[in-house]
């Protein structure tokens, strides 16, 4: 199965979740901003990182990047994505996913090991786990506070599609605890703490964040 | 005066005119050399470049008489021979199968003092740049802080700007930051300290040399376009050159002395350069730091084997009104010089344009021997670059141990009254744990990220940093930072020589074996004798020790006038120490695991605590000699650390410093909520506690594994004491008291969030 991961400018994760998508026993394959080709890749990750620096709103230059035209495109015709952190943030300014990511609570940028329940195990990236399951994967975010207006978010609760959420202590103010949302379909996933940091014990918090990737790759053989 | 350019034609027609170079901070004397070298007087944009290669900052004039006996040193670690020293932009060492590592810190201090947020950002893109220019791909970050007094309304102000700016800039780097050190004192109080230092990795093939050779190669400056930032004492030059008369409205604004970081055009440059390197395309490289263009084109041009011409004209700028002189000595970040044969430079600037960086040849090497600049055709440099970049002055200040040493060293902290029941043993104990300096600092480090590349096998609170080098076999390299400022004021050569002692001790306790130091040099004015006394004797000390220790100074940093009015700060010469462990899975952490293993104490405790954590929190007091310095036994507990480690017979291992015994207990017990019920051997248990002696460290192993572990410290010579046992969550000192995880825990890390937010 190969897995592309995209590079923008200013992309800082992009090793990381190629190494997770190897790990897991995928190809990972990698991705330029400027392309306009997946190179036929099953999967697309959207890394972490700070494009373009984050000067302008978070996302909002990367949303208009060639790669980001086929992006959307195949994720319309069920190619699963996974946007993580920036990632996440480019995610919803291309309105694949609704919402928005806004300053944390505190002002201050974060790094810590988060506790996370998966709350839904019916997306292309969370089928591996079991739904309720409390994993501790690598928050690290200055701009990582989920908001939308409360219709959205009783829709999103509402039709199972609150991905992932925050416990023991919510480190950024997003609205309801939210730490990642999903399209209607499952495909499009975004995340705002990082799986890919949490699956090797020697260099992060353990490998909880492994099945995110394992998931996608059964879900493209299923 | 229609265009007021000052060129070379000009100066030697009108050889006395007057010059501002007292205003930049020459001396009559060196004024004087400069007009020996060039023959007549220089040109307002030669002055621009000697004033600011010759400071103190650029030219090391004060402190290059005590610094070259680092270069004494043999110029080998134990891995083999270094690749590159003391001159570079930063030593380069070889750590085995085919890779090199290179680091090297550096200070921002006034800058961060004026403007935290960007003066800190900076520091970190300036060492990053150093890394860069080596052909290493920069792996982690550290910083060593210091600030005032945590309740002092400036610590307020500077601190969480400066936490925030190297996390703003390292963050946005993709450099995860492993390690430092944050510690407070009033002498830091309107002179905090930031150092940043950074590692890189290379393969030996890969190395690359800040030099210009090859006449015709083209001289081409990428990165960020340059601006009117950093400029601080040039303006009078400006405002001569461009104005009528005093208080004529035509000059350019005026604008920050403090540059201002674009860390997402370094993470680019970052990008850039490596694949520029890759491509073989780079023939010589130079990062643009303090003096901007008059250091980069004369130490490229200096250390290559012609001349250099640069067409300033051709230099991309942000501020159109910029004079030459300002274009020299322009300090813009995120810039880069590289020379290139003729024939690579198409491919060279595709590259750039790929990472959309501006790339603009400026100039090319000639079969001069001369720098020659020109500025709308005209020449305004023609200079020895040499004399510019090698040949400033040298200063032998006076220097003299002050007679207050004496009585300074008289007052020993060991005649302070002590606490000796168990409750006051108990209360001092949560007293140090919640001080300023040996608190919790997660609120300062979460606001770095430590995970970002995947490496990061430890980072704080760990005694060291600890990166993985290669995925596959599992080399690694691990860095420590350290200096206690009071240890130095007390004995600047014994001071030095602890920093060292520390670090090197950091390194071992994670289970890899030192290699190489870096260092970084912050001390007061150089016109006092007294300053200059302590930084001649940290020098003596550090190269002693290393000498000793078998470990080369790679390069570093000096920061002098770290004084605010008379007062200076503590003298502190924080050393860095980098080394090697052949396989990261081995590391050791500093948490005590799990309940039913054997405590250890390694090293030898003595009655020493002035200038102690104890003496400086209970009684604000500093005076006495600081604790004995013993490197053959700082070597052989490293030496054992490292053995025992590779032998996978310890399940932690922490480092004994400031607050001894009784602060390594507490945070080895904090790490994971696991406690120990110790017995202490010696007779005085306030002692046994709060003493300071180096060369010592807490381990624990699994109670199978004591026979051949003590069997092992005899052979090598580490006295060994048994001192208990972990067990649930308590801490019991026993015969004396006992304090539980959770209170243990609060103490330590509600100190620092109730002080700042």
């Amino acid at each position: 199965m190969r897995i592309g991961v995209v590079t923008f400018p200013g992309s800082l994760d992009d090793v990381d979740a190629a190494r997770a998508v190897r790990l897991a026993g995928g190809e990972a394959v990698a991705l330029w901003h400027g392309e306009a080709d997946l190179h036929g890749v099953d999967a697309v990750v959207l890394p972490g990182g700070f494009s373009y620096g984050d000067y302008l709103r978070c996302g909002a230059i990367s949303r208009f990047s060639p790669v980001m035209e086929q992006v959307v495109e195949q994720a319309a015709g069920g190619m699963p994505v996974l946007g993580i952190c920036n990632g996440f943030q480019i995610l919803c300014e291309s309105h694949l996913l609704p919402g928005a990511l806004i300053r944390n609570e505190r002002r201050r940028f974060g790094c810590l090991d988060q506790r996370v329940r998966i709350e839904s195990t019916r997306t292309a990236w969370t089928s591996r786990y079991v739904a309720g399951e409390e994993v501790t994967i690598v928050l690290k975010n200055g701009e990582g506070c989920y908001v939308a207006d409360a219709e959205t978010l009783d829709r999103l609760e509402g039709e199972g599609r609150v991905v992932a959420r925050y416990v023991a202590g919510n480190p950024n103010g997003s609205l309801r605890d939210i730490a990642g949302v999903s399209n209607e379909r499952g495909n499009v996933v975004g995340l705002m703490p990082h799986p890919e940091h949490a699956v090797d014990d020697l260099c992060g918090p353990g490998t909880d964040g492994l099945g995110f990737f394992t998931s996608v790759l059964r879900s493209l053989v299923s | 005066m229609t265009s007021g350019l000052d060129t070379v034609a000009v100066a030697t027609q009108d050889p006395e005119r007057e010059q501002p170079w007292a205003e930049l901070g020459l001396k009559a004397e060196e004024y004087q050399r400069i007009r020996e070298i060039l023959g007549r007087r220089p040109t307002s944009a030669e002055l621009a470049m000697y004033s600011v290669m010759w400071s103190e900052h650029c030219s090391y004039k004060s402190s290059k008489v005590h610094l070259k006996q680092f270069g004494e040193l043999p110029q080998e670690t134990p891995v083999g021979k270094m690749l590159a020293g003391i001159g570079e932009n930063a030593g380069v060492i070889d750590i085995g199968q085919g890779y090199a590592v290179t680091f090297k810190v550096e200070s921002h201090n006034h800058p961060s003092y004026v403007e935290p947020y960007q003066g800190a950002a900076t520091g970190v893109g300036g060492i990053v740049r150093d890394i860069l220019a080596m052909g290493a791909r920069p792996v982690a970050v550290m910083d060593p802080l210091r600030f005032g007094p945590l309740d002092a309304p400036d610590t307020h102000r500077v601190l969480p700007g400066i936490v925030a700016g190297v996390g703003g800039y390292g963050n946005c780097l993709g450099l995860p930051n492993i390690g430092g050190e944050a510690v407070f004192d009033p002498t830091y109080l309107g002179n905090p300290l930031v150092n940043a230092l950074c590692v890189g990795v290379l393969r030996h093939e890969d190395l690359h040399l800040a030099k210009a050779s090859g006449v015709g190669n083209q001289v081409i400056l990428y990165g960020a376009r340059t601006g009117g930032d950093g400029i601080g004492g040039v303006s009078v030059l400006a405002s001569e050159t461009f104005t009528e008369s005093a208080g004529g409205g035509t000059g350019p604004a005026k604008r920050p002395s403090v540059q201002v970081g674009d860390p997402f055009m370094e993470k680019l440059l970052i990008e850039c350069t490596l694949e520029l390197f890759a491509a073989g395309l780079v023939a010589g490289i130079q990062d643009l730091g303090g003096a901007g263009l008059s250091c980069a084109t004369s130490e490229l041009a200096s250390a290559g084997d012609g001349g250099m011409h640069v067409d300033l004209d051709l230099v991309p700028l942000r501020d159109s009104s910029l004079s030459p002189e300002e274009i020299l000595m322009s300090e813009s970040q995120e810039r880069m010089m590289a020379v290139v044969e003729p024939g690579d430079v198409e491919a060279f600037l595709a590259i750039c344009a790929k990472w959309e960086v501006d790339a603009t040849v400026v100039g090319e090497v000639t079969d001069g021997d001369h720098l020659q600049v020109d500025w709308h055709g005209e020449r305004v440099v023609d200079v020895p670059p040499r004399s510019v970049a090698h040949d400033g002055p040298t200063y032998e200040r006076p220097f003299a141990r002050p007679q207050s040493q004496d009585t300074l060293q008289a007052d020993a902290a060991e005649a302070l009254p002590r606490p000796d029941t168990g409750e006051e043993l108990r209360a001092t104990l949560l007293q140090l744990l919640g001080s300023p300096n040996l608190c919790d600092k997660s609120w300062i480090t979460d606001q770095y990220d430590r995970y970002v590349q995947g490496n990061t096998v430890l980072a704080q609170p760990h005694d060291s940093g600890l990166v993985r080098v290669d995925e596959h076999t599992g080399l690694g390299v691990a860095v420590s930072t350290d200096c206690n400022g009071r240890y130095a004021r007390l004995d600047p050569y014994a001071g030095a020589q602890l920093a060292l002692a520390e670090s090197y001790r950091n390194v071992a306790t994670s289970g890899a074996r030192p290699l190489a130091v870096s260092d970084c040099l912050n001390f007061g004015s150089p016109e006092d004798p007294a300053v200059m006394w302590q930084f001649a004797e940290a020098c003596r000390g550090l190269k002693d020790a290393c000498l000793e220790l078998g470990v080369p100074v790679t390069g570093g940093n000096v920061s002098l006038y770290n004084q605010t009015g008379e007062t200076a700060i503590l003298p502190t010469p924080v050393v860095a120490v980098l080394g090697v462990i052949d396989d990261v899975t081995w590391r050791v952490r500093s948490g005590f695991v799990e309940p039913g293993e054997t405590v250890v104490l390694l090293g030898e405790t003595r009655e020493e605590l002035s200038g102690s954590e104890w003496a400086h929190v209970v009684h604000d007091h500093l005076g006495g000699r600081p604790p004995v310095v013993d490197l053959p036994a700082e070597q052989a507990l490293a030496g054992l650390l490292a053995d025992a480690v590779r032998d996978g017979l310890l399940t932690s291992a922490h480092d004994l410093s400031e607050g001894g015994l009784a602060q390594a207990l507490a945070e080895s017990v904090i790490r994971h909520g696991v406690g120990a019920a110790v017995t202490l051997t010696d007779d005085d248990p306030f002692v046994s506690l709060f003493s300071e002696s180096s060369a010592r460290a807490l381990v624990t192993l699994a109670p199978q594994q004591l026979p051949a572990f003590l069997e092992a410290a005899r052979t090598a010579g580490v006295p060994a004491t048994e001192l208990g046992t972990t067990i649930g969550d308590t801490l019991e000192v026993s015969g004396w008291f006992s304090i539980g995880v959770e209170e243990l825990q609060a103490t330590w890390s509600a100190t620092l969030p109730a002080a700042l937010g």
